[in-house]
């Protein structure tokens, strides 16, 4: 068996580091898989939570589907609509797909505002839609403005296949991560004088990592700039079902529908894109469905050639057609989705809070917080927050995500998902966090040799880690759940 | 050393004529320069000056960039294959910036992607839609054969369906519905599951002399992700493959939209029945290099599309030879492997020439797919077969882009996973393309048009040279317009495919019922006597 590996034989994307998966960032997910978690057969395994997944509301679809056999096709009700589905591959998708999507992501809005059917486009889920629009928008070279700290997904799913930058803008604490507009202005003239031409503005809103919503003034102001610099203004709304509190949400839908509705009519559409996705505020990320919604007509034609590349199957736009235009099943979705995070985020915020662990205050939506942990460094340094990190997959045997893997300026944050489990496990989640806040409130100072004690240098061959995370045993990203389903 | 502009620097030997006024004012200082004495300052702003005045001269005449919203009139369809420009909505009536207009950016090779495709293999597609055939709703409505779909097994998909039903939604736990396994996060790459059961579905398909390793596979939304992963990792931007023509208009977007690779035509003729040579291969690799061209790899489809003919063992081991001695790729693209109806030829995968070959397999690799041996393009699965570690590595990456719903694998798992129900499927599903093909091609023959020989595919490759007034592209695509506004039948023309001959078209008989091909035969005689008296 002849198996020469002749690496001149491949492009320079195979062989090059754009796919981002070497950062250390993954040790964590290795920790969890090697180990996970589980009720009864490993009650000492890592937690994960690392994994932005919302299982909560999965009583209320199962449900559904139980009630509704048709939707799903395979079923004695549902076979006569085989046939259709089965060859149906027109990348404009289903009709009944793209009315049931844009009522839904009407309705998620409060009905403040309504969506356009003809300009959902579909995509390979979020990542998918991210990558179509860097596409749409820019070229190899040119870049897009991102404020930190932000998914680490974005180096990959902007960057790779593309060839566009992404130049950071830099928040902080100080007020809360919110992005300043001062600081926009200057990441972009600073972007200007360094020759690199920014093609647009991508914010998350609602934020992750951050949990927080942008308000209606600040995305004003924003969608004002992006407009008399004429760039364009992305905006990743996957997690806007999943606001749980005051203050309410606002869409960049509803700034558009606002210029025009008061007759000004001063944005220029052209501009404006919307990322949407149903594996967060629906949680189903395994279906793969993602949403571009652009308001340039020249952009919706691009993204839906480039589609083929990513459509949603056609069973699944069917099932989805069907569960979304029940407006009585999406009502009651968004009600127990909305209350349930509310509950779990006030369970679990309030569990750190009695041990001293503040999260970031403000945050209402998402499915994590974004959790202080500064004064337990040792110094104010990556470094320090990356031991720290390491303690806490090895010892308190969880998965969270360091801050500086979303290019946080400031060391000390974490993000914490606490929808991907169960009440249970996120009990033992808070007991273990509460013996280690202990443990370390006297070991503080000697804190340094705690640290140093327990090598935790966790090294290991880049190679062996790409061929672990596409295992079917991978990290990238399993749910406890699934694990204890067996 | 300070000079003031107005002065002349004496240059040492050679001395410039003194006549030749302002050229050598220019010359002068410079030369200064280079002798290292004197006009250092006029030397350098001269050119500077110069070069400033360059620039703003090509700033002000740059061409401007087109405009970001083109208006193009809407098309009537609203559930076209091709580009269905939308209709206005209101609400952008006025744009009215605060300042100019100033058109928006885009990136240009959106705007490139945006064009409409005036393609006659999408225009047709696009008819279709907007007054398809029915034989009680729309009798008059135009015949779709530009599309290759097969829906002549779907009752046996239907009733395997209907006996297996909770097991195929959930994976053969029968008991509970459960979400949970269907709605997480899975490997980008495809469940284990699928893999083998995939696995063994195409080992079935071409034939039971290979058999096909699930870790050398990786499965994303379709084949035309697949082939564009592939395109990717085996291709950096501006590089080629070689593919022999005619080909499935597709490949020109796959490949080519977003990877910016080149596709290097390598004309086959109607003498070798279109079948592709080594010779003509060799010819336009060289001349690939003369362009400057780096040839990365061959691309082939076997059986073909469109003509439907299959690549015999002396040809693939040609093929694998000109690859491994111009150290280049072999992308076999077999997704019709499951589609033969033709009895003389053997259908053979290069994973079977290769097997057990002293071959360096890290330079082969298969696309397959559902779409057509299974019909199931609504599905999306496709698959990346190859032998080469870093290719599969690479590609897997690249399916977060593209992974297969999950409830869609789950579904498969189960129908794959029933030997009896493939089984029986891959050898009724031939008999009856046979049947169609049987039927299809002897109305044409009856009308005097003969096809190529063909083995596989869905389709026939036909020859209608003999009705076209002028023998050319133009003259094929008359013909072409008037077979789909005139007769009311959608056909792919060779010109859409890079045919090199005129006349030829690629004509899919695997989505009619038996009592529809003497209604399409009828309306293409009605064309051809048409041409054949002069109109």
């Amino acid at each position: 068996m002849v198996f020469k590996l002749n690496n001149q034989l491949l492009s320079r994307m195979a062989i090059g580091d754009g796919h981002g998966e070497n950062s250390s960032y993954f040790d964590g997910w290795k920790a969890y898989d090697s180990d996970p978690y589980h009720h009864q057969n490993n009650p000492d395994g890592v937690i994960q939570m690392g994994l932005a997944e919302n299982q909560l509301c999965f009583d209320k679809v199962e449900e559904w589907l139980k009630k509704n056999p048709a939707a799903s096709i395979c079923t004695p009700e549902g076979v006569a609509g085989f046939k259709d589905v089965a060859i149906f591959q027109d990348y404009h998708g289903l009709p009944q797909f793209r009315n049931a999507v844009a009522k839904f992501m009407g309705k998620v809005r409060g009905d403040r505002v309504s969506f356009d059917p003809d300009r959902i486009v579909m995509a390979g889920g979020a990542t998918g839609a991210h990558e179509t629009v860097a596409f749409c928008l820019a070229d190899p070279g040119e870049a897009l403005l991102v404020p930190t700290p932000y998914y680490p997904g974005f180096d990959r799913d902007l960057r790779w296949r593309t060839g566009v930058q992404l130049v950071p803008i830099e928040c902080d604490s100080a007020n809360n991560f919110k992005l300043r507009m001062e600081d926009l202005e200057a990441a972009y003239e600073m972007a200007k004088l360094n020759n690199i031409r920014v093609k647009g503005l991508l914010l998350t809103n609602p934020s992750n990592p951050l949990g927080t919503i942008l308000d209606g003034d600040t995305l004003r102001n924003i969608a004002a700039f992006t407009n008399e610099n004429n760039i364009h203004l992305i905006c990743d709304e996957i997690y806007s079902a999943t606001v749980f509190g005051k203050p309410d949400y606002v869409s960049i839908a509803e700034i558009v529908d606002e210029d025009r509705k008061s007759g000004r009519n001063v944005l220029n559409l052209d501009l404006i894109h919307i990322v949407y996705s149903l594996s967060k505020d629906m949680g189903f990320p395994g279906l793969r469905v993602g949403i571009v919604y652009s308001y340039n007509d020249v952009v919706v034609s691009c993204a839906r050639k480039m589609s083929s590349f990513g459509l949603v199957s056609a069973q699944t736009q069917h099932m989805i057609g069907s569960m979304l235009s029940d407006a009585e099943f999406v009502e009651e979705f968004l009600g127990a989705n909305r209350a349930r995070l509310a509950e779990r985020h006030g369970a679990f915020t309030g569990g750190l809070g009695r041990v001293g662990i503040r999260c970031l205050r403000s945050s209402n939506a998402g499915l994590f917080v974004w959790m202080d942990l500064r004064r337990l460094l040792k110094e104010q340094s990556v470094e320090a927050e990356t031991a720290l990190w390491r303690v806490i997959i090895n010892e308190v045997k969880l998965n969270v995500s360091p801050g500086s893997s979303f290019h946080c300026s400031e060391p000390g944050w974490f993000r914490v998902c606490f929808a991907n489990m169960d009440d249970e496990t996120m009990e033992v989640a808070l007991g273990r966090i509460r013996a280690f806040v202990a443990k370390h409130k006297e070991a503080m100072k000697p804190a340094r040799k705690l640290c140093a004690q327990s090598s935790l240098k966790l090294s290991f061959s880049g190679r062996i880690y790409d061929e672990f995370i596409m295992s079917p045993r991978s990290p990238i990203p399993q749910s406890p759940l699934v694990r204890a389903r067996t | 050393m300070t000079e003031s502009p107005s002065s002349e620097p004496e240059p040492p030997s050679p001395k410039p004529r003194a006549a030749a006024g302002n050229g050598m004012r220019l010359v002068v200082p410079l030369q200064g320069v280079v002798q290292g004495r004197g006009g250092l300052i006029l030397g350098s702003l001269i050119p500077c000056a110069l070069f400033y005045f360059l620039q703003l001269y090509l700033k002000r005449h740059r061409s401007p960039k087109p405009p970001a919203s083109s208006s193009n009139p809407p098309s009537p369809s609203s559930s076209s294959p091709n580009l269905g420009d939308l209709a206005r909505t209101s609400s952008r009536s006025n744009l009215l910036g605060r300042g100019s207009i100033v058109p928006v950016r885009l990136s240009s090779r959106g705007m490139a992607i945006a064009k409409p495709n005036d393609s006659p293999y999408y225009v047709g597609l696009d008819k279709v839609a907007g007054d398809r055939f029915h034989r009680v709703d729309n009798p008059e409505g135009i015949i779709q054969l530009g599309l290759s779909e097969n829906t002549l097994c779907f009752d046996l998909i239907e009733r395997w369906m209907k006996e297996n039903l909770m097991d195929s939604l959930m994976g053969g736990d029968g008991a509970e519905l459960s979400i949970n396994g269907m709605a997480t996060y899975q490997p980008f790459d495809g469940l284990m599951e699928l893999k083998v059961a995939m696995a063994d579905f195409m080992s079935r398909v071409m034939g039971k002399g290979v058999s096909f390793n699930p870790s050398q596979m990786v499965l994303m939304a379709g084949a035309t992700p697949a082939i564009e992963i592939l395109t990717f990792c085996l291709a950096d931007h501006g590089n080629a493959f070689l593919i022999p023509t005619p080909y499935y208009p597709g490949f020109d977007r796959d490949i080519k939209f977003r990877t910016g690779v080149e596709l290097i035509p390598v004309h086959c003729r109607s003498t070798d029945n279109f079948m592709l040579t080594v010779t003509a291969l060799d010819q336009a690799y060289n001349q690939a290099r003369k362009r400057g061209l780096k040839v990365r790899g061959i691309l082939f489809s076997n059986p073909s599309n469109p003509v439907g003919n299959i690549l015999s063992r002396e040809t693939l081991y040609e093929l694998l030879d000109f690859a491994q001695e111009k150290n280049i790729h072999i992308i076999s693209d077999e997704i019709f492997a499951g589609s033969l109806y033709g009895t003389a030829e053997e259908f053979v995968s290069v994973a079977e020439i290769i097997e057990g070959e002293e071959f360096d397999k890290s330079r082969v690799h298969i696309i397959y797919g559902l779409s057509k041996d299974l019909s199931l393009p609504g599905f999306r699965v496709g698959v990346v077969y190859s032998y080469n570690e870093n290719v599969l590595a690479a590609a897997k990456r690249l399916t977060r882009f593209s992974s297969i719903s999950a409830p869609t694998q789950r579904l498969l798992i189960s129908m794959l996973s029933d030997a009896k129900f493939i089984e029986e499927y891959i050898e009724t599903n031939r008999k009856r393309i046979r049947r169609m093909y049987d039927l299809f091609v002897g109305g044409l023959d009856q009308l005097g048009i003969r096809c190529a020989k063909s083995s596989g595919g869905l389709y026939c490759w036909a020859d209608m040279s003999v009705l076209i007034a002028l023998y050319s592209e133009k003259g094929e695509l008359e013909l072409w317009d008037k077979l789909l506004n005139v007769g009311k039948v959608n056909v792919t023309p060779g010109s859409a495919c890079h045919c090199i001959e005129p006349g030829w078209f690629r004509c899919c008989f695997t989505a009619l019922a038996e009592e529809d091909v003497p209604l399409v035969m009828e309306r293409i005689g009605k064309v051809a006597e048409m041409c054949k008296s002069g109109h």
